[in-house]
């Protein structure tokens, strides 16, 4: 059951991303995204990580998605032409991605790392649920939370320096 | 399911990332292909973090999740602003600051 729910799963993370890269018109390529969000959300649960699995869904699916979309929808996201001019590129990219593959996977599974090939160890039932990510944000890293606070107020303030409308002169 | 099926997987998906940036030159795409990097190194974060039976890596993911968002923000603000002064939104047009 769970390797079925893995591999499905898998498929849709895989195919949401190839989808991404793969379709001309950017609003098809935010709805892949959306695809691949949620298939990612579904790992997390499985990987027995409700928090982040909900977070996944309600920011990057909530917010993140619509910011995507009201962009794409102001600037009129028209199909690109960009298919033609980069001849060489196209042929190189996906060897270097393939390239970036095989050297991850090497480094990682060549790796001595001890539950590689396991489960994992046995968790508790509370194992990664809002209590216990609260407990550690508020009190192990709550220096790191505080800094996120901080970056995130100042990445809306520049976003609106950035998109505001200039004084006509 | 064993750890390294998340671990290969997550490689999988920045590969494809990766690739994706080096292929697309709209600037939306870009930072879309930016949020596949992103999440796949969520996925190995918190594989790893099930791996150890330690929770400290799922916080490690939320933190990168607000990372994206800042990215995204800001990311989607200059598309806008380049947008607003009518230049083409093609990321090998846009080179004034190449060096």
């Amino acid at each position: 059951m769970e390797a079925v729910l893995f591999f499905l799963a898998a498929l849709g993370a895989l195919g949401g991303a190839v989808g991404v890269v793969a379709m001309r018109t950017p609003f098809y390529g935010v709805l892949a995204l959306l695809v691949h969000l949620f298939s990612l959300a579904v790992l997390f649960l499985l990987l027995s990580s409700a928090f982040v699995a909900a977070a996944q869904v309600v920011v990057y699916a909530g917010a993140v998605m619509v910011l995507y979309v009201f962009v794409v929808a102001y600037v009129g996201g028209d199909t690109e032409s960009a298919w033609e001019p980069i001849p060489g590129q196209r042929f190189l990219a996906p060897l270097l991605g393939a390239a970036i593959f095989i050297e991850l996977s090497i480094a990682v599974l060549s790796s001595s790392l001890i539950a590689l090939g396991t489960h994992g160890p046995d968790v508790p039932a509370g194992f990664g649920d809002p209590a216990g990510i609260g407990k550690l944000l508020l009190e192990r890293f709550l220096l790191p939370f505080e800094a996120s606070s901080i970056l995130l107020l100042l990445a809306a303030v520049g976003a609106i320096v950035l998109a505001q409308r200039k004084a006509e002169s | 399911m064993n750890v390294e099926w998340y671990i290969v997987l997550s490689s999988l998906l920045f590969a494809v990332g990766a690739m994706g940036i080096l292929l697309r030159r709209s600037p939306i795409v870009i930072l879309l292909c930016l949020e596949l990097m992103l999440n796949a190194g969520n996925l190995a974060l918190v594989a790893f973090s099930r791996m150890v039976g330690n929770q400290q890596g799922q916080v490690f993911a939320i933190v990168v999740m607000v990372i994206a968002a800042c990215e995204v923000v800001v990311g989607l603000g200059l598309i806008v602003a380049i947008f607003r002064r009518k230049l083409p939104l093609d990321v090998d047009e846009l080179r004034e600051l190449r060096g």
